[in-house]
């Protein structure tokens, strides 16, 4: 049985973001990590791993040279392989061109199962398992807080604001998880060194028979015009709570703006 | 002048706020076309009408409910092929997003998620990188497919006088391929829906898992209760309540953080609130650097001084 995990390559949200010139996220001018919210996914493929002995992890990732980090650190909690699609022609690339890619790996791929995080921590879209699961006509069963599998047969919990909802599908499907699914694991001293022995694969638009001229920004179906960092804000009015100061303070704000 | 399609979600039979929004928004490109899923009962066809529907379209295949999401996107992509909307807008919810991104797919247009506004040549407003960048862009290929968050706009009354029309939809096997096999219900709390409350009051941690007087707050104020993902995790508060990065955005005109410190992913669902009061006994929080009124002190002193001055002054 193969899992391919997809894992991003994101600015790190703690330091400084911003944009590049062309409108991109600039992710040559701040440090860069796994996603975090896509280490969920790969712990929840580890966790089936350890469950069983034919399952095998590949983790992939479309991104720039540095986006190897993202594989490596994978690598280091425990999968067992990785993949990654780089292309300087990708730069650039919207949600359509993105899935468009990605969808053509996994076929290359053959995986049974496919496990993504729940949104990237730089586009934030959400969108990205839902759109690979269009292209391929796969089930997709999106936002698990629980994950699990049995039978060539995938079962998720979805928690929506009305509902606790239980979802099925068969495999091959697509799933992602959210970070409620679990804590994932820190990498071991062993898993490091294994690590650098595991394979890696690069592979270009060449190698998935993808045009050039289809991904990146000039093909992008979606176009940022402008970007404008947020003014900073005016320093409010900091009051220490003594002699019931903070209350009276906060009741004035209240009034003020005719909250009560 | 064309049309443009919007997705009113329904909760239990009436239109969400967000609904209204859009029809708002969408008045701006062209003629709002509502598609509703499920029946389009006599208030909810009301409710469209006012804000400016000039047509409801009523979707109720049973696949609707029994299949997550993707009939959904199918009903669209061939309701999309007949109306030839100008633009079609969705609610940024999970579920909306996703059917928004199947959507693009299948008509072959471009993506737009969480839009905070939305002009009349199409340009949409984003707020991104935890609220610390705005964004416009806009769609060059296809029929924009544009996903907006709650609290955008203010709905705006525009009389109109649809018909609704029942619409027949062809959902294919493959879209039937993740099912929902079973439904649980939540309680509702009766506290207004946290992503359209003009007040959220919030705890974090430092409530040490107490959350009356959160509540109690937030019910003088008419407001919602949300909490930071550390209360979440510890079990004080069900994770529908949760706002930052990986719960909710909110976007109220007072929103009160409570022994909440401000990390960036929780700043990132609260950041683009209009006022904001903290309450944290560490004068070094990053919360303060948001707050227009920052209290440094013990929440558990400030919080009942403040009800009870309230409850006074109300008499
Ligand atoms: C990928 C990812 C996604 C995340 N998504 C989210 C998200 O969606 N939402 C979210 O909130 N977080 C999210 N987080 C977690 C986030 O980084 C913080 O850990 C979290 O927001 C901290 O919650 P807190 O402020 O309640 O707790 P803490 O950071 O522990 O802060 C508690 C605060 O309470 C104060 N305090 C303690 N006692 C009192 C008292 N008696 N009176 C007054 N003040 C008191 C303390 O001074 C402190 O500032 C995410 C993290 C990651 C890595
Ligand atoms: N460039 C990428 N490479 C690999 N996986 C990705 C990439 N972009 C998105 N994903 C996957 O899709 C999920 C949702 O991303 P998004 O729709 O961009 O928020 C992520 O958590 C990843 O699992």
């Amino acid at each position: 049985m193969k899992i391919v995990v997809l894992v991003k390559y994101v600015p790190d949200a703690t330091g400084e973001r911003s944009f590049a010139a062309d409108g991109t996220v600039d992710r040559a001018g701040s440090d860069g990590l796994l996603s975090e919210l896509d280490e969920y996914a790969v712990e929840q493929a580890l966790q089936i791993a350890d469950k069983r002995d034919d399952v095998e992890v590949v983790v992939m990732t479309l991104g720039p040279e540095d986006a190897a980090d993202a594989i490596k650190r994978s690598l280091q909690m425990g999968a067992s392989a990785g993949i990654h699609i780089i292309d300087d022609a990708v730069h650039g690339s919207d949600a359509a061109a993105t899935s468009a890619i990605l969808a053509e790996a996994i076929k290359k791929a053959v995986p049974d199962l496919v496990i993504c995080g729940m949104a990237s921590t730089d586009g934030t879209m959400g969108v990205i398992p839902a759109m690979i699961a269009e292209r391929l006509d796969w089930p997709a069963a999106t936002l698990g807080a629980t994950l699990s599998l049995a039978d060539d047969r995938i079962t998720i919990r979805r928690d929506t604001d009305v509902a606790s909802l239980t979802i099925e599908a068969s495999l091959p499907a697509i799933v992602s998880v959210t970070d409620q699914s679990g804590d994932a694991r820190y990498p071991s001293m062993k898993g490091i060194l294994a690590a650098k022995k595991k394979p890696v694969e690069t592979w270009t638009l060449a190698d998935l028979a993808i045009d050039t001229s289809s991904v990146g920004l000039d093909a992008a179906w979606s176009k940022v015009l402008q970007t404008t960092p947020r003014p900073p804000k005016e320093p409010g009015r900091i009051i220490v709570d003594e002699d019931d100061a903070g209350s009276a303070a906060f009741v004035e704000f209240l009034t003020a703006g005719k909250y009560i | 002048m064309s049309e443009v399609l919007i997705v009113a979600e329904q909760v239990d039979s009436h239109v969400s706020r967000p609904a209204l929004e859009l029809l708002t928004l969408a008045r701006r490109l062209g003629d709002p076309v509502a598609v509703v899923f499920g029946e389009a009962d006599e208030t909810v066809a009301k409710a469209l009408a006012e804000y400016g529907a000039i047509r409801v379209l009523s979707v109720s295949d049973p696949a609707l409910n029994d299949y997550l999401v993707t009939p959904k996107a199918e009903a669209l992509a061939q309701i999309a092929e007949t109306v030839r909307p100008a633009a079609i807008l969705i609610t940024s919810t999970p579920e909306g997003k996703e059917i928004a991104g199947r959507l693009a797919v299948k008509l072959e247009s471009g993506l737009i998620t969480d839009a905070t506004d939305l002009a009349a040549d199409g340009t949409t407003t984003q707020s991104v990188f935890a609220g610390n960048w705005t964004v416009t862009a806009a769609v060059p290929r296809g029929v924009p497919v544009i996903t907006v968050k709650p609290n955008a706009v203010t709905p705006e009354v525009a009389p109109a006088e649809p018909a609704v029309e029942q619409v027949e939809v062809t959902v294919s096997d493959t879209a039937k391929s993740a099912r929902i096999v079973n439904s649980e219900p939540k309680q509702s709390s009766g506290r207004p829906e946290l992503t359209e409350a003009g007040v959220v009051v919030a705890g974090g941690r430092g409530t040490g898992g107490e959350f009356a007087a959160i509540e109690e707050l937030a019910d003088l104020l008419g407001g919602a209760v949300g909490a930071s993902r550390a209360a979440v995790d510890a079990g004080w508060y069900p994770y529908a309540y949760q706002i930052g990065q990986t719960g909710k955005t909110v976007s109220p005109q007072l929103y009160i953080a409570a022994g909440i410190s401000g990390a960036i992913q929780h700043r990132a669902g609260m950041q683009t609130s209009k006022a904001i009061v903290a309450v944290n006994k560490d004068s070094e929080a990053p919360i303060f650097a948001l707050a227009d009124l920052g209290i440094v002190g013990d929440l558990n002193k400030v919080l009942p001084a403040v009800i009870e001055k309230i409850k006074q002054r109300k008499g």
